[in-house]
């Protein structure tokens, strides 16, 4: 039995977060936060010469050659610290499709340049929730027309990977043919974009099954985001629990209160028990086990509850200053709504659990 | 990262195996116990064999030093072997409080020549230990205990009630706290005894349980006689006793959590029939609401199982388990409870039938939500849990307490 992750991997993990810990100050965060920086550049840079966010990019691709495992762990350390960079876009995501579906020769040309952070690349694979339908992207097997509402980090992605139909289609968006418009978000520290094609040059990721590659990108996403949410999650905990052991009222420090203590312990039981679903996504992603779909959606919905039920709970904990700008309890509030609809909600993500249960039980 | 048994880990498991297989008897069902159709005398004889074959085989205890009768094993070995074990016929309860809680502490606490007398029978089964904290006006508080010990020249006379006493109707001998000096604050005034429990003036009467069961039971103490000699510990000095007691429950890791609720969720929805706005009926199992029920109940026992894979983990690569592990019983039973509501519900008003009526197909869970409320409450109440996460892992406040210094004499007036 062994699981958890290695010396050598937390080592990795402290690196991060001692790096994160300087660059990713709330200050930094508020930069973006109010739109006087798209993204958190310090952070951003040093997580690129670490190696830490090419983690999963093998060596020939210009990556870090690690693996998942390494990955998880820094994707904790960017939930913890609120880093606002393009880390799920251009990692979870874009890299994660090429190295799927691309062609040598797109993968030659594109992974070193993402794993080298001289292009941020998105992708949009598809999402079984919607609201407006939005005119649907065209590809006529050279040229991309129409539009995506929503693309995370669409404002500074110099590249994106589409689902089109049943196509996965790779579009640069530094070229003729594109323009984007940012659009307003409820996490502003990790904005969106609307990205309008028109004749736009784009090439097909040559695989067989786009369906199949995009729901296994999607599943490592979800392992990759839940590591994120612990890692808010716990932060934030602690926040609230150091203010409750501050703040008095009625005589008493407000952490002796039961109705108090029992919620943070619920808050920890919820927390825990995502980061364990979130390992078992880890081993399932790192090893790719059978067992990957089941695993990502468990931990998708326990960690989407876990950072959702902490962060509101942690402006209710905190009381009236919770509720003010300055505090970092709303930063949480929005990181964890973001996260947990980005790549659908976790009704959608509980209905892929029970698929992938029942069908196991047939 | 991985599931796997280390070499040393893999051999001890299939010597185990193999030991089950040549001496044991597998469950042909999952809810299938030791001993179903024999009277209890019956039963307990062959719980008796059970473990004296088990003893002899060394797997009784298997962490113990060998002179005290262990195997001189791991904590990993320990939990290697029960993870086996559980696929077989074998007596749960039984041996637990001997094995888990009475023998440590008379490992622990007794004298040399008293470890020679008990240690070896009770580890073979020969005489059964109960443990008697619990008292009717101290249940999470245990600091409260009544239970009067007096001095009479080298004996102590006893005279009390405890309660929640799992199995003293067949127990030989219990660790008794009782309480010796009523000036001294509650905690410090404790001693604890060994108490023969065939002894004149011990009466047992069982605890009709909700679920109909009866595994606990009263205790009542009417001038009981104790040598001196069974003392455990210093005098006032049992609340540490005590807490070296509870100390040993840390190192049983696992359990006897169920791991597969949700698959007999999934069993029973096929069989249900569920209407919705779209009309009907149609299988449950197709039904969204009963699927979005099936994925909870899975996270939430999934959860705990990977939550004691962490901790064994640990225990594998000789560290203590991490702070997680306190959420285990607050969560799996509190599940428990949820999973069996759900599963009656599959069936609406039909559901409310008892499975002897219904069918064996219902038993399992009918069971299991009569006993769930049981499972909240002992090893620790919801609350009491909640306090414990709280203030040992998040490093809240105690609570305010108002009986740690007065003498207990003072708390009794007041």
């Amino acid at each position: 039995m062994n699981f958890d992750f290695s010396d050598d991997q937390r080592l990795l993990q402290d690196a991060v977060r001692t790096m994160l810990a300087e660059t990713s100050t709330s200050q930094a965060v508020r930069e973006v936060l109010e739109g006087r920086a798209s993204h958190c550049a310090a952070a951003w840079r040093n997580l690129i010469e670490m190696g830490a966010v090419a983690a999963a990019v093998p060596e020939q691709y210009g990556g870090a050659g690690l693996g998942h495992l390494e990955l998880c762990l820094v994707a904790e350390e960017a939930g913890r610290h609120l880093a606002a960079v393009p880390l799920s876009s251009s990692f979870y995501l874009a890299a994660e499709a090429l190295l799927r579906a691309g062609s040598e020769a797109q993968k030659r040309h594109w992974l070193p340049r993402i794993a080298s952070g001289e292009v941020v690349a998105t992708a949009a694979l598809g999402s079984r929730e919607r609201y407006r339908a939005p005119a649907p992207l065209a590809f006529d097997g050279e040229t991309l027309t129409g539009t995506s509402p929503a693309l995370a980090d669409g404002g500074i992605a110099g590249l994106a990977v589409l689902r089109v139909g049943g196509e996965l289609v790779l579009a640069g968006l530094a070229g003729a043919g594109v323009s984007r418009e940012p659009v307003p978000t409820l996490d502003p520290t990790r904005p969106l974009a609307e990205i309008r094609f028109e004749r736009a040059p784009a090439e097909r990721l040559p695989t067989a099954d786009a369906a199949a590659v995009a729901a296994r990108v999607l599943d490592g996403a979800a392992v990759l985001l839940a590591f994120e949410q612990v890692g808010g999650a716990a932060r934030i905990l602690e926040q609230t629990r150091d203010y409750a052991l501050e703040r008095k009222a009625f005589g008493r420090q407000i952490g002796s209160f039961q109705a108090l203590k029992h919620k943070m312990a619920d808050i920890y039981a919820a927390i825990e028990l995502a980061r364990v679903h979130a390992y078992y996504g880890a081993w399932a992603l790192s090893s790719d086990a059978p067992e990957l779909p089941r695993a990502a959606a468990a931990a998708r919905v326990a960690a989407t509850r876990a950072y959702v039920v902490a962060a509101e709970e942690g402006i209710e904990l905190h009381g009236g200053i919770g509720f003010t700008w300055e505090m970092d309890c709303h930063l949480h509030y929005r990181r964890a709504r973001h996260l947990g609809q980005l790549i659908g909600s976790e009704h959608a993500w509980r209905a892929r659990l029970a698929d992938a249960l029942i069908e196991e039980a047939a | 990262m991985d599931f796997r048994d280390t070499p040393e880990e893999a051999a001890f498991r299939a010597e185990v195996r193999a030991w089950l297989e040549a001496n044991g008897n597998k469950r042909s069902r999952p809810d299938e116990v030791f001993g179903e159709g024999l009277d209890d005398a019956a039963r307990l004889a062959a719980a008796k064999a059970w473990q004296a074959k088990k003893a002899a085989a060394g797997y009784a205890a298997i962490t113990w030093p060998k002179e005290a009768g262990g195997r001189g094993g791991t904590a990993m070995q320990q939990v290697i072997y029960q993870q086996e074990e559980a696929a077989y016929l074998v007596p749960g309860m039984i041996f637990e409080i001997s094995i888990g809680m009475g023998l440590p502490t008379v490992m622990t606490w007794a004298a040399p020549e008293l470890k020679a007398r008990f240690l070896r029978p009770g580890l073979a089964g020969e005489e059964i230990w109960c443990q008697l904290f619990s008292e009717p006006g101290a249940g999470s508080d245990t600091g409260g205990v009544r239970t009067r010990a007096v001095k009479d020249g080298e004996d102590w006379i006893v005279n009390g009630q405890k309660v929640w006493t799992s199995g003293a109707h067949f127990c030989d001998y219990g660790i008794l706290l009782t309480r010796t000096d009523w000036d001294k604050p509650k905690q410090e005034g404790l001693t604890m005894f060994i108490v023969d429990m065939k002894a004149p003036g011990v009466e047992v009467r069982p605890i009709h349980q909700m679920s109909g069961d009866a595994e606990f039971n009263e205790v009542f103490f009417t001038d009981v006689r104790i040598p001196d000699r069974y003392r455990l510990g210093p005098e006032c000095g049992g609340w540490k006793v005590m807490l070296s007691t509870l100390m040993q429950e840390r190192l049983s890791v696992g359990g006897n959590l169920p791991t597969d609720l949700h698959e007999h969720l999934i069993a029973l929805a096929r069989k249900c029939e569920w209407e919705d706005r779209d009309g009907g009926p149609r299988p449950a199992i197709e039904d969204a609401r009963v699927r979005a029920r099936i994925a909870d109940a899975y996270l939430q026992q999934k959860g705990v199982e990977l939550i004691i894979a962490r901790g064994l983990t640990a225990i594998s690569k000789g560290k203590a388990p991490g702070p997680e592990m306190s959420i285990t019983k607050l969560v799996a039973a509190k599940a428990m409870q949820d999973i069996a509501a759900f599963a009656l519900e599959l069936a609406g008003p039909e559901g409310l039938i008892g499975h002897q009526a219904l069918g064996g197909d219902w038993r399992y869970m009918q069971r299991l939500w009569l006993s769930s409320p049981g499972a909240r409450l002992g090893g620790g109440t919801d609350e009491i849990l909640r306090n414990v996460i709280a203030e040992r892992v998040l490093g809240l406040p105690g609570e305010i307490r108002s009986d740690r210094k007065l003498p207990f004499r003072e708390l009794e007036r007041a």
